[in-house]
């Protein structure tokens, strides 16, 4: 109860899904150890608390940023080019992480305070401006950042691949680098959540949440509004640059698509909402759901396209393209947010509580 | 306060003429930097036009939130939609476009022209009905079901089209310049003007001329005044949706001849610049949108002339800078 905050799932459904999905990315590395799947399981570990921390803008405080990715890239940037150029050693890291954090936070906090005066309609729009000149001047400033083709770098001896810490004749399953940087991503973003439970559940986050409800009471209650949006503002930023940090260590790169581009925003958005907004249990869920969804179903897609084209049907080859997956996961984010705009969690809690 | 007699007329509210003269400051400020005359008359000129046609692509966005304080975050889309319905008019046409004579390519361009608007109006009263309909009044909603139309739609146009960009010649007599000295200004820009000034000016003569104009004005200011007289807002509502997306397709259908060429993703990438044009200009209002659109596009120039690694982040930082000045954009116009 404590490391939950006093805010548990609420629900026996939803508490088994969270207690599979969080045994299974504990176990993967020795369940699934192929590398799709190691893979496959560090990305939900890594969206798991960067849609918890985006939670914490869109569920908790109603106001929608297009600039997440943006503090995801930062993040991710800062490890890339600390690593780049200084060589694989652990200050380098340490750099990075001196470097990009405090940016990132610096970062929103004018975001915060330049826009979240007024209404969530500007703070949106504001967000996607700045966002896009960043992306923009990320992939052109390729002196410093590598351009389009991002930056590529070494690991510090510890979390290379090659490094066997058990071998494989002890247990039966090898422990190499790779799996301590699981571990370190699974750890780390585990505490990163925990956090964000603890701070929802605090008195600011009850705050937070007075806003999101009447911005007008909660100012007339003697709040500063301003303020703790834009601090909410800032923990969000923090622990998105965390996870992009995370990414870059991970795939041992960063560049624009895999931390900056448009399409990794609208999947956090996807992911928020699938998920429940305004629960952080939904950030886990809708994470690895989504994530499940995104590298088995669009193989699933392909088949069907071909299949479509073998049997002459216009138009559909089209459709069911691979390529085509973001228009349907644009339908679907249209009907979960029509339908179904508590998510997945919201759902599950509501089918168990009879009546409060 | 002065009292006033009863035959006095009503105080005129102060004209507010500084932002109305900011486009002619900084042009002003700009030719000794630039130096060569015939280049400032150029870049000026493109300025101009470029901030003309993203007037016409902004105005409906800036409408449509004016009066039903609702933000479009698919306002992309239908410029894109309009690009590629022209596209669909001018190619098999291309024996007419690339005739030379003004008379038979404006012949072709007109139709290209209404038929996007046709289209993109109609795609408007789709969204409008599909999607907006459900979260009147929910801005959160709003924004996710808009940005979730915007994303539908630039894929389905990837599956229609294929992800390929394609190449939309300008008809040949638009194609060239006028030369007077040794000043250049294209003739595309030049027509790129007109039409820009006869939307702005038409925009305002309905809107402060007719009787729809005053009840779109007066629905801005207080919408239940307007609904307890017994109009019906709702429909006003749609109408001006509808006139706002055939607008954007009209811009979208000029922006592709300008740049020559039609890609989906100019959906988003035009949308971040109307989004910036209409915070700058104020929510809403038009006139202030209007200038928003020539600073924008003169920023761009001149700076892409003067400093050309600052063009990529010249939008934002005249964006900063005007809201630094006036925290709600150069007009605000609604008390939101």
């Amino acid at each position: 109860m404590m490391m939950l905050s006093g805010d548990p799932p609420r629900s026996r459904a939803l508490s088994i899904l969270l207690i599979v999905i969080i045994a299974a990315l504990a176990a993967a590395p020795f369940v699934f150890p192929g590398a799709k799947a190691m893979n496959v399981a560090t990305k939900i570990c890594i969206f798991a608390a960067l849609v918890a921390s985006y939670d914490l803008l869109l569920g908790y405080t109603g106001s929608v940023s297009f600039a997440h990715t943006m503090f995801y890239g930062i993040g991710s940037y800062a490890i890339a080019i600390a690593l780049y150029s200084l060589g694989p050693t652990w200050t380098a890291v340490a750099t990075g992480l001196a470097i990009g954090l405090p940016l990132a936070a610096l970062l929103a906090l004018c975001i915060g305070l330049f826009s979240l005066r007024v209404e969530a309609i500007f703070f949106a729009m504001i967000t996607l401006a700045v966002a896009s000149a960043f992306l923009v001047l990320a992939s052109q400033l390729s002196w410093l950042t590598g351009g389009e083709d991002g930056r590529s770098f070494q690991l510090p001896e510890l979390l290379r691949p090659g490094t066997i810490l058990i071998p494989k004749d002890w247990f039966g399953f090898a422990v190499n680098g790779r799996t301590l940087t699981y571990y370190i991503v699974f750890v780390a973003c585990a505490a990163m959540i925990l956090a964000l439970l603890r701070v929802v559940n605090s008195p600011f986050g009850r705050v937070l949440q007075a806003v999101r409800e009447n911005r007008f009471r909660a100012e007339a209650l003697g709040y500063r509004t301003v303020f703790h949006l834009t601090y909410a503002n800032c923990i969000a930023a923090l622990v998105a640059a965390s996870a992009g940090a995370l990414n870059a260590l991970w795939l041992r790169y960063a560049g624009p698509d895999t931390s900056l581009s448009f399409a990794i925003m609208l999947d956090i958005l996807l992911m928020v909402v699938i998920g429940g907004m305004g629960t952080m249990y939904g950030a886990i869920v809708g994470a690895a759901i989504f994530i499940l969804a995104q590298n088995y179903l669009q193989a699933l897609m392909s088949v069907a396209s071909n299949a479509a084209t073998e049997a002459g049907l216009p138009l559909l080859p089209g459709l069911l393209h691979p390529d085509r997956w973001l228009l349907w996961l644009g339908l679907l984010f249209i009907f979960s947010v029509y339908f179904f705009p508590a998510g997945i969690v919201g759902r599950l809690r509501a089918g168990t509580r009879p009546s409060t | 306060m002065t009292e006033l007699a009863v035959s006095d007329p009503l105080p005129k509210p102060k004209r507010d003429l500084l932002p109305v003269l900011l486009p002619a400051i900084l042009a002003l400020a700009m030719l000794p930097l630039i130096g060569s005359g015939s280049s400032w008359v150029t870049l000026t000129a493109a300025s101009l036009a470029m901030g003309m046609m993203i007037f016409i692509m902004a105005s409906g966005l800036t409408l449509v939130f004016g009066l039903m304080d609702v933000l479009n975050f698919g306002h992309g889309a239908f410029i894109a939609v309009g690009a590629y319905i022209a596209t669909l008019v001018l190619l098999p046409l291309a024996g007419w476009v690339q005739a030379d004579s003004l008379l038979t390519n404006l012949a072709v361009l007109a139709p290209a022209a209404l038929a996007a608007m046709a289209v993109s109006g109609a795609l408007g009263l789709v969204v409008e009905r599909v999607l907006i309909l459900p979260v009147y009044g929910q801005h959160l909603k709003q924004i996710l079901m808009t940005t979730g139309g915007l994303i539908v739609a630039e894929q389905t146009l990837y599956a229609l089209w294929g992800p390929q960009i394609i190449p939309l010649p300008l008809p040949s007599a638009l194609r060239g310049s006028f030369i007077l000295g040794d000043v250049a200004i294209s003739k595309y820009r030049v027509l790129a003007m007109l039409v820009g000034l006869a939307v702005f000016v038409g925009i305002q003569l309905v809107l402060n001329r007719t009787k729809i104009g005053l009840l779109i004005r007066a629905g801005v200011e207080n919408r239940e005044m307007v609904e307890a007289l017994g109009y019906r807002i709702r429909r006003l509502f749609l109408g001006v949706f509808m006139t706002g997306s055939a607008l954007a397709g009209l811009g979208g259908t000029m922006w592709a001849l300008y740049r020559e060429q039609v890609h989906a993703s100019m959906g988003d990438e035009l949308t971040v610049l109307v989004f910036i044009v209409v915070i700058i200009g104020g929510l809403g209002s038009i006139g202030g949108c209007f200038i928003g659109a020539l600073l924008v596009a003169m920023v761009a120039n001149y700076g892409g002339f003067l400093v050309p690694k600052l063009a990529l982040v010249s939008n934002i930082l005249l964006m900063v800078a005007i809201l630094m000045w006036r925290p709600r954009g150069l007009y605000a116009v609604t008390s939101r």
